[in-house]
């Protein structure tokens, strides 16, 4: 057995909630819990006329949902299902949260359960423990409705009847379980093909956009990075024990449909190196169709970096070493053009939401990585995993790698990860000079000959693929 | 659970097979997986659906819909119906918890929304639309919220549902929530998120039993807190005038109480977006505060919203985000628009601030 896995067995040891019932209960007023009479669930049904309000109005309602869960005759989560609606009800009333973490774990795992425990038990005494499963969905969200089924089936005996498709994390959510049914719901999930995700100072859940499987625009096989990444660290994900969390997620183009710029450390970006496909027929189409004062005005001049000209005899002009694939005049005209043939993805380092230091957007990295072979793909871990493993021997303790990078300057970092200096991470060089630059004349030397090599090994993927 | 209890379940424990993120081929609809890599350009018969063509002249219509995300089984199950009945058996949810039900034929599309709408979930959210509100967990099932996230969701999709079924902004909206200051909420065109008032008040008897004082301490982005003794008891002090109100140190000190039903406000944020579609990739700027946090249906919140959308679909050109609108006609533009006002607390005071003031004589009147 390994370290890990020791660590791992410790951690699913005894659960104790780690804070004791206390703090709100002392600072606010009790305002009671009204409960009316139902003999349906078999226990006084909590009034919710707060809750009631959301009721009503033209979008889906949670309320009723959990009403429902609350209204199942001889189910095992009604009692739970009332007794959450009044919590939820008492919060709304006194405008607090009743909920305090602990620890709880399943057989094996270090992470992946969130556990909760109420601070208001003594009212609500049935949605006492209402721990959370995060469970890793398929990559891009896909389901059957067979296996959804399936999973309601196991949620509906284990846990609450309470899924939300998906969290922030971007795992499915079984919300609302006891410590008892933790480890039972996650065996039958477990034995359907489906794994905890990350919690805690761990690799968390990844996401990744709908790519390849429905959209033209994808410039990488997202499915399989995801899984090529995310199930080489699957030790990572499930033993807590990096300084923070670290997050990977994947967009096959610049439209970044999963906010990977911000909402991951390690953000794959889909793009294209070549020239991108025009359709000139379909170009004269849409002008025709929008009229040439339109087409300029919101394709042509609304272009970042000057790329587009319209002809006079409305096909397109593309200045493709200008076009910095930002996406625009590709959504506005899909039918018209496309992205190149040499495509991979962007990396981008370091995104994250306010704490400590507040927001950071990811910033470039590696700015071509192709991915078209499975050497490319290879490739793809093997950065992954040398960023993991810098961000495990060097961050602080809660800290991301982006304020990481932030501490120790960029070229400290490049150096540790073997990434080598490029003008596509900056928006511009350096502008202050407290700078020691007694090596530059090697630096440069240096930049010249990878610039030699890159030339000469930038050769096009079908004459590798033919060797 | 007791220690006879225990004792009678102990059986030798399930190993977890350690199998990751699942493989999507075996749920994914037979036409995308056949299709997968190899798609040629998409259209939108209406708002609500995609229209997919592959290399190979396959279609595929996807119909969108919105749901509440927070679903009960008997939710789900009625999608699952309603993809069996009349779609083909197969789903996808988007990143903002719309689902997807994807369809060999156009023919089956009608009868597809009409069994949705009829259901109750609204169909639309593709295109230039508003799209349905990603949410964080509030008090529903999160240890530290200063407010509920589905509920405030549900009032503000309730108004904005007439902007999801249509596509008639300038470009897409995407709005985001976040029941604390600090963590899941994302970057949005709009944001509402909570805004602390006050510094934490600190439950003195309880610091010493559950906090772990170097951790909160390390927790401060101004380096406010302070080890202290009080009564008698190690303890923890906090410098209110280097306090900024963030509640960083809440989550690892519970005693570190930053949420009071009074102190609590919500704040507006505008002209954030993760696409690299057009300008870069950008954060949102506080544009209110104050709110107040006003459950059942924060109409306040609500109000603010409105107006801000509505200046937007008003003044913007198409293809224009939120941000990039501002960007055009200037701040003080936005601020006699939407009729909000602007005060010092807008003025940024954190690192790299001097990047966000006008370094030029450039003058919008
Ligand atoms: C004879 C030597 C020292 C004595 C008697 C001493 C005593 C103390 C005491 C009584 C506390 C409060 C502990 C508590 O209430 O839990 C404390 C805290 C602390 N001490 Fe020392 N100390 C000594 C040396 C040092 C040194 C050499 C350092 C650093 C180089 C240091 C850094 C700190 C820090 C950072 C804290 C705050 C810890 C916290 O956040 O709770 N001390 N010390
Ligand atoms: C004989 C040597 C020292 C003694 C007796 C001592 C004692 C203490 C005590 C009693 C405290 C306050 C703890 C509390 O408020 O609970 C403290 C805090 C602290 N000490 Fe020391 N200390 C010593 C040396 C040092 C040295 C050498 C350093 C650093 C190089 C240091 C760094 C700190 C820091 C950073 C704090 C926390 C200050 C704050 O954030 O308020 N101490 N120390
Ligand atoms: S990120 Fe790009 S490739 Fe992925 S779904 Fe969005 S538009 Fe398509
Ligand atoms: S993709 Fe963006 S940068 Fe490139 S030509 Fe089109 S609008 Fe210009
Ligand atoms: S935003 Fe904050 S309060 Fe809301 S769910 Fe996330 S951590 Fe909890
Ligand atoms: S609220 Fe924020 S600034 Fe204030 S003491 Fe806590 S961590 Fe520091």
């Amino acid at each position: 057995m390994s370290a890990a896995e020791d660590r791992a067995t410790t951690a699913a040891g005894p659960t104790v909630p780690s804070w004791p019932a206390f703090v709100l209960g002392m600072m606010t007023s009790d305002k009671g819990t009204a409960m009316s009479k139902d003999d349906k669930i078999g226990a006084a049904k909590h009034v919710t006329p707060h809750l009631d309000q959301l009721e009503g109005g033209p979008w889906p309602s949670f309320v009723t949902g959990l009403k429902r869960l609350r209204d199942s005759k001889g189910k095992q989560y009604a009692p739970m299902m009332n007794d959450l609606l009044g919590q939820l009800e008492h919060s709304y009333t006194n405008r607090l949260g009743y909920w305090k973490g602990g620890t709880v774990s399943v057989f094996g795992y270090g992470g992946g359960i969130i556990p909760r425990f109420s601070e208001v038990a003594d009212k609500f005494p049935a949605s006492k423990e209402f721990h959370t499963l995060r469970v890793q969905p398929p990559a891009g969200y896909h389901y059957s409705t067979e296996v959804l089924r399936k999973l309601c089936d196991i949620w509906e005996e284990h846990g609450s009847g309470l899924i939300a498709f998906h969290g922030q994390s971007g795992d499915i959510m079984f919300q609302g379980c006891t410590t008892e049914n933790t480890q039972k719901a996650f065996d039958a999930l477990n034995e359907i093909g489906f794994d905890l995700g990350g919690a805690g100072p761990a690799l968390r859940t990844s996401t990744s956009c709908v790519g390849h499987a429905r959209c033209e625009m994808s410039c990488y096989d997202e499915v399989k990075a995801h899984r090529s990444v995310l199930n080489k660290f699957v030790d990572e994900i499930h033993r807590p024990a990096l300084p923070y969390k670290f997050k990977f997620k994947f967009s096959g183009c610049g439209n970044d449909c999963v906010n990977a710029i911000h909402r991951a450390d390690f953000a794959v970006i889909g793009t294209w190196r070549d020239d991108m496909k025009v359709d000139q027929e379909e170009v004269k189409a849409y002008v025709g169709a929008v009229g040439r004062k339109y087409a300029i005005d919101h394709v042509i001049a609304m272009c970042p970096t000057r790329a587009l000209s319209l002809n006079d005899d409305n096909t397109l002009e593309v200045d493709n070493k200008a076009c910095v694939r930002c996406m625009h005049c590709l959504n506005v005209m899909p039918k018209a053009l496309r992205p190149g043939d040499d495509k991979g993805a962007s990396i981008l380092v370091g995104g994250k939401r306010a704490l400590k230091v507040g927001d950071l957007m990811g910033t470039m990295m590696v700015p071509f990585m192709r991915l078209q072979t499975e050497e490319d793909y290879e490739a793809l871990v093997e950065l992954a995993g040398k960023m993991l493993e810098f961000f495990g021997e060097n961050a602080l303790e809660h800290e991301r790698i982006g304020e990481t990078i932030d501490r120790i300057g960029l070229p400290a970092f490049l150096e540790a990860v073997g990434i080598e200096p490029d003008p596509n991470m900056v928006r511009h060089p350096r502008t202050s000079c407290y700078v020691r630059t007694d090596d530059f004349t090697e630096e440069a030397e240096k930049y010249f000959e990878r610039k030699k090599f890159e030339r000469a090994a930038k050769k096009p993927p079908v004459a590798k693929a033919a060797e | 659970m007791s220690q006879a209890k225990a004792a009678e379940t102990k059986v030798t424990p399930r190993r977890p097979k350690e199998t990751g993120v699942p493989d999507p081929f075996p749920y994914m609809h037979p036409l995308l997986k056949k299709n997968y890599g190899k798609w040629a350009w998409h259209d939108r018969p209406r708002p609500g659906v995609l229209h997919h063509v592959a290399e190979s002249g396959d279609e595929v219509w996807t119909v969108r819909a919105g749901t509440q995300r927070q679903m009960d089984v008997y939710t789900i199950r009625k999608l699952c119906d309603i993809g069996d009945r009349f779609a083909e058996g197969h789903v996808r949810f988007t990143t903002r918890s719309n689902i997807e039900f994807m369809v060999s034929s156009f023919d089956k599309v009608p009868a597809l929304i009409q069994n949705l709408q009829a259901e109750g979930f609204p169909v639309g959210g593709t295109g230039n639309s508003v799209s349905m509100i990603s949410h964080t967990q509030g008090w529903l099932h999160c240890d530290i919220p200063g407010t509920d996230a589905s509920g405030v969701v549900k009032s503000l999709m309730d108004m904005l549902h007439t902007e999801f079924v249509k596509e008639e902004m300038p470009n897409r909206v995407r709005i985001t929530t976040s029941c604390c200051q600090v963590n899941c909420g994302g970057q949005g065109d709009i944001a509402i998120n909570v805004q602390y008032t006050k510094p934490p008040r600190i439950n003195h008897d309880l610091v010493a039993n559950v906090c772990e004082r170097p951790a909160v301490v390390a927790r401060c982005p101004v380096a406010a807190i302070r080890p202290a003794m009080v009564n008698g008891k190690p303890s923890l002090e906090v410098d209110e005038k280097k306090c900024v109100c963030c509640g960083a140190c809440y989550p690892p000190c519970p005693p570190m109480q930053i949420n009071g039903p009074d102190s609590t406000k919500l704040a507006i944020w505008v002209g954030g977006k993760h696409s690299n579609a057009r300008s870069r990739p950008t954060f949102h700027k506080l544009v209110v505060a104050n709110l107040p946090n006003n459950p059942p249906r924060w109409p306040e919140v609500e109000e603010v919203v409105r107006k801000i959308l509505y200046a937007y679909k008003k003044n913007a050109k198409d293809w224009e985000r939120m941000g990039e609108w501002i960007e055009r006609i200037g701040w003080p533009r936005f601020f006699e628009l939407t009729e909000l006002a602007f005060t010092k607390h807008h003025l940024d005071t954190w690192v790299g601030a001097r990047h966000t003031m006008n370094m030029s004589a450039h003058v919008h009147f």
